[in-house]
């Protein structure tokens, strides 16, 4: 096989961290190369270079595709040979239809003029070409995240591509979408394109890559060849340069006490459809030093069930009843939430977690402001202190606490929003997606934080699309399914396929 | 099966950074100081030594003291994320308002400043509860305002100038702090202030720094602290002394003081402050982490109602006379200082003391042009480029990082 693309010695630097030291990356022409390494280790950041996001002359080093030397000025000219790069966050207008989505920026038009009906056509035949049955004129919002996934895939094919980056593709896709786009990956192989694929999901990773390059503080520390297999503890070796025991820590053996949180005949509507119900009728209870998760496929109304207790912050005509170590609580607010003991950690670090301008300092503080002053004067000490004890704690990569959070990778990102609610020490706290992008060593670390604090006598809820981590982490689980829980199990009975076939089986009833 | 090609050497932490990479992470700090030393060097050269001759000074000091009093609440609000177009037409109404209260009323001047204080706010908060909580863009609300209390002015004065002020009334703007220490030729109570403030400034830098060095916090480099507050110090022990050779200290310019000194605690300091750049920084995120975000967005236009009133005031007392035209694009110079001061569009950036100098850079050009002789004409057009030159500075040096 030839190589296609050859990257030497690529450094890359933004001020106070050097990101990439003298990477190389050479991928064969046809093959799926998986780029994996801990939060911060200096992927994105590699493809970045890569694509033409930083330009030539920002960094170091050499490309060679093709045979050739190449130096990009812009995306534009990396697209204009083929190098197409999906980014970590979608890049697609939501009120736009899938159609104008694939073909923004490449409109097929004759002199300025749209012309709908090949737009129509080529849009419809790309999507067959990904396996996506809708219509081109479909709104791009009224698709799940897995169906948004693969338009991008589509826009991707309609410019070309012979090397195809995806950056954590399926750190928001439930198992079965993640499946399909594998699958899609696996067949465009076959048909020689080559794709460059950056994971945390190892399975993933060593089910479809046929080589593996690993990389730690911005530098290449392993080529691994897949051609006969590959076991997924020799990647977390070097993604981390030791041997890492166990994926979770123990459950340990205290039972859970009295119920910390219980909700009864909860209901929430759409805010902009008030006839559709996204939760109905939800009833449930978590203990003080449990650790309850909530499985569910991606849309079954977690996310909107969790966010529609804290504080009424998603949805309209809400009903139902919450009652907090026995006594009916008032949750109407965010603030009064808080002040009940509840906090929600997002599963949209960008949108709902963090001030990106602001640094790691003045983020992690953030809900709980009065505690780091006094007389409503900010202690500033104080402030750092603590900002520096959580970096500490959950191992934030940064190069200081002044750091803004837009310029931590995404996985960072993630920390420091679950370290904003540590700090609140809330007594009952819902995760959202918790480990969403983040590497195996850090979800060890998160996992052991969640243990500790139930140990500590606090209601954890875990909501996750992936169970494997719900099975590892929880002691009991409730499964819910288009706006209702259809299931509950102690974790111990648990297992994928008993959780799965719940889902699957109230979806035939409904 | 694997074979390892690069041995790590780990990273670390990044070294000492040079002086020279420090100031290009903060050139934007430092640019805006440095930019209105080099436009006042300009035109005291220029204007042959006029610009800071003592009586020039001071009244360049009375000239801008009203956008510089708006620009402070402007900063607020487009901190959070807003704008308020209003503010000039505000102005206005309430100079008005003040007129026709004392001089056609006879409301005693005292009581109708504290009732035109309490208008202004009334009015900023009208505002403020549209854009808090039915989410209207404050664009258009304040747009609304603007054109409104255009209309009351206009109205309340019948298209007639009002006036004169009671002279109790007008000392607000040209009155000056009587010197106690009964100075001859010079106003000592001006120096000794003077003197007094830049030593507390330069004391509570000092103390600062030497917490931050002490908590092994990232500190600028010892060449830059010192020379930036070195050039702070002199500059005002050397105002104060230009002013103690005029009249001494104007009235208005110890409103002024305070103000600056407010609400830069305010801002820089407190949990209000905080949450006010959170809000612009992100709403959602700040909602969510139980930030009011619409109380707080209520409160910021209800202050720039209150502080356009008193620049409302302050102005009517320098003219000694209300009229229609009064505050007329007085918002444009305000959300100009504010912009040049460093404030960013979309919220969540920007300082109070950065608004404040970059006022006074466009009232150090209006005053050096005018002296020159420039056209207004002209004088537009040279503010406008400048405006520009400074977003496009900001906005290319924040792409470079
Ligand atoms: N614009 C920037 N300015 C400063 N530092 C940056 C910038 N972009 C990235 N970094 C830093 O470069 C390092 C590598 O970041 P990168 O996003 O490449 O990590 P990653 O391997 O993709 O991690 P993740 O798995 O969490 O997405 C991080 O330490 C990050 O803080
Ligand atoms: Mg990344």
């Amino acid at each position: 096989m030839s190589i296609i693309l050859e990257m030497r010695g690529i450094t890359k630097e933004f001020p106070g961290v050097k990101a990439l030291d003298d990477v190389t990356l050479s991928v064969a022409e046809g093959e799926i190369h998986a780029l994996v390494g801990e939060n911060g280790a200096g992927k994105s950041t590699l493809m970045k270079v890569l694509s033409g996001v930083y330009p030539d002359g920002s960094f170091d080093g050499e490309i060679v595709y093709d045979g050739q030397p190449r130096g990009f000025r812009s995306i534009r000219d990396s697209e204009d040979i083929g190098i197409i790069i999906i980014h970590q966050e979608l890049a697609l207008i939501p009120l736009l239809s899938v159609a104008e989505n694939i073909f923004l920026g490449n409109e097929r038009a004759a002199k300025g003029i749209i012309d709908w009906r090949e737009t129509h056509d080529r849009a419809a035949e790309l999507l067959a070409r990904v396996g996506l049955d809708e219509n081109p004129e479909t709104i791009l919002d009224d698709l799940g995240l897995g169906k948004q996934q693969l338009v991008e895939i589509a826009k991707a094919l309609s410019k070309n591509v012979r090397l195809l980056i995806l950056d954590e593709p399926t750190s928001s896709l439930n198992e079965d979408d993640s499946a399909k786009l594998l699958d899609l990956l696996m067949d465009f192989r076959d048909k020689g394109l080559t794709s460059i694929l950056i994971s945390h999901k190892l399975n993933e990773v060593s089910k479809v890559a046929d080589t593996i390059t690993v990389l730690r503080d911005g530098a290449t520390v392993a080529r691994m060849n897949c051609a006969d297999g590959v076991d997924e503890n020799d990647i977390v070796r070097n993604m981390v340069g030791r041997a890492l025991e166990d994926r979770y820590p123990p459950k340990g053996d205290a039972r859970p006490g009295d119920i910390a949180m219980e909700v009864r005949n909860w209901s929430v509507h759409h805010p902009l459809h008030p006839e559709r119900r996204v939760v109905d009728d939800v009833s449930f209870h978590v203990r003080k030093g449990e650790v309850l998760g909530i499985a569910g496929l991606m849309g079954a109304g977690r996310t909107e069930l969790a966010m529609s207790l804290f504080g009424r912050s998603y949805g309209r005509d809400i009903s139902g009843y919450v009652a907090i170590n026995g006594a009916s609580a008032d949750l109407s607010t965010v603030r009064r939430a808080i002040n009940a003991g509840l906090a929600y950690a997002t599963e949209d670090r960008k949108t709902y977690g963090l001030v990106l301008d602001d640094t790691i300092r003045r983020n992690v503080p953030m809900a709980d402001l009065p505690a780091i002053a006094r007389n409503g004067i900010v202690d500033r000490n104080r402030e750092a202190e603590v900002a520096s004890e959580y970096r500490k704690k959950l191992a934030i990569k940064s190069s200081s606490i002044e750091q803004a959070t837009v310029n931590l990778s995404g996985g960072n990102q993630q920390k420091v929003v679950l370290s904003k609610w540590l700090f609140a020490d809330p007594e009952i706290l819902i995760l959202d997606e918790p480990t969403r992008g983040i590497d195996v060593g850090a979800k060890y670390e998160i996992y052991t934080v969640i243990r500790d604090l139930a140990a500590q006598g606090k209601a954890i809820v875990v909501i996750s699309s992936e169970l494997p981590e719900l099975l590892g982490v929880t002691d009991r689980l409730y499964v819910m399914n288009e706006g209702r829980f259809v299931g509950e199990m102690p974790t111990g009975e648990a297992s994928q396929e008993k959780i799965m076939s719940m889902i699957v089986k109230s979806g035939e009833v409904a | 099966m694997t074979d390892t090609t690069t041995q790590t050497t780990g990273r670390g932490e990044s070294p000492q950074k040079s002086g020279w990479q420090f100031l290009k992470g903060h050139l934007r700090e430092y640019g805006i100081l440095i930019a209105l030393v080099v436009i006042m060097a300009f035109f005291q050269v220029a204007t042959g030594g006029i610009l800071l001759k003592p009586v020039n000074l001071t009244n360049l000091i009375l000239q801008n003291s009203y956008i510089v009093i708006m620009a402070v609440g402007m900063l607020l609000v487009i901190v959070c994320g807003h704008i308020d177009l209003s503010v000039g037409s505000v102005l206005g109404f309430i100079g008005a308002l003040a007129a026709v209260m004392i001089v056609n009323w006879e409301i005693p001047w005292l009581i109708a400043a504290i009732l035109c204080l309490a208008a202004g706010a009334a009015i900023g908060a009208a505002q403020g509860f549209w854009v808090a909580y039915f989410r209207i863009p404050s664009f258009i609300v304040t747009l609304a305002g603007m054109l409104v209390f255009k209309g009351l002015t206009l109205w309340l004065l019948a298209g007639q100038s009002v006036g004169p002020f009671p002279p109790e009334f007008r000392l607000i703007s040209s009155g000056f702090v009587p010197d106690i220490f009964g100075g001859e030729n010079l106003n000592l109570l001006s120096l000794f202030a003077g003197v007094a403030v830049a030593a507390l400034l330069l004391w509570l830098a000092i103390r600062t720094r030497a917490r931050q060095v002490a908590a092994g916090a990232e500190a600028e480099p010892f060449a830059f602290f010192a020379g930036r507050n070195l050039l702070i110090f002199g500059a005002l022990v050397y105002m104060s002394w230009l002013m103690a050779d005029f009249r001494g200290l104007p009235n208005v310019f110890i409103v002024m003081a305070l103000l600056i000194a407010i609400y830069s605690f305010l801002t820089s300091r407190t949990t209000f402050g905080r949450r006010i750049y959170a809000i612009g920084g992100n709403e959602k995120a700040a909602s969510l982490s139980g930030i009011n975000s619409q109380r707080l967005t209520f409160l910021t236009f209800a202050n720039m109602g209150m502080l356009a009133a008193l620049a409302g005031l302050v102005f009517a007392a320098r003219l000694n006379t209300a009229t229609p035209k009064a505050g007329v694009a007085f918002e444009l110079d305000v959300i100009a200082a504010v912009f040049i001061g460093g404030a960013s569009m979309s919220g969540g950036v920007g300082t109070v003391v950065g608004a404040v100098v970059g006022a006074f850079i466009m009232g150090v050009m209006n005053n050096g042009m005018s002296i020159l002789g420039i056209g207004i004409d002209w004088q537009q057009v040279i503010k406008g480029l400048v405006l520009l030159a400074a977003v496009i500075f900001d906005v290319l040096n924040k792409q470079k990082g």
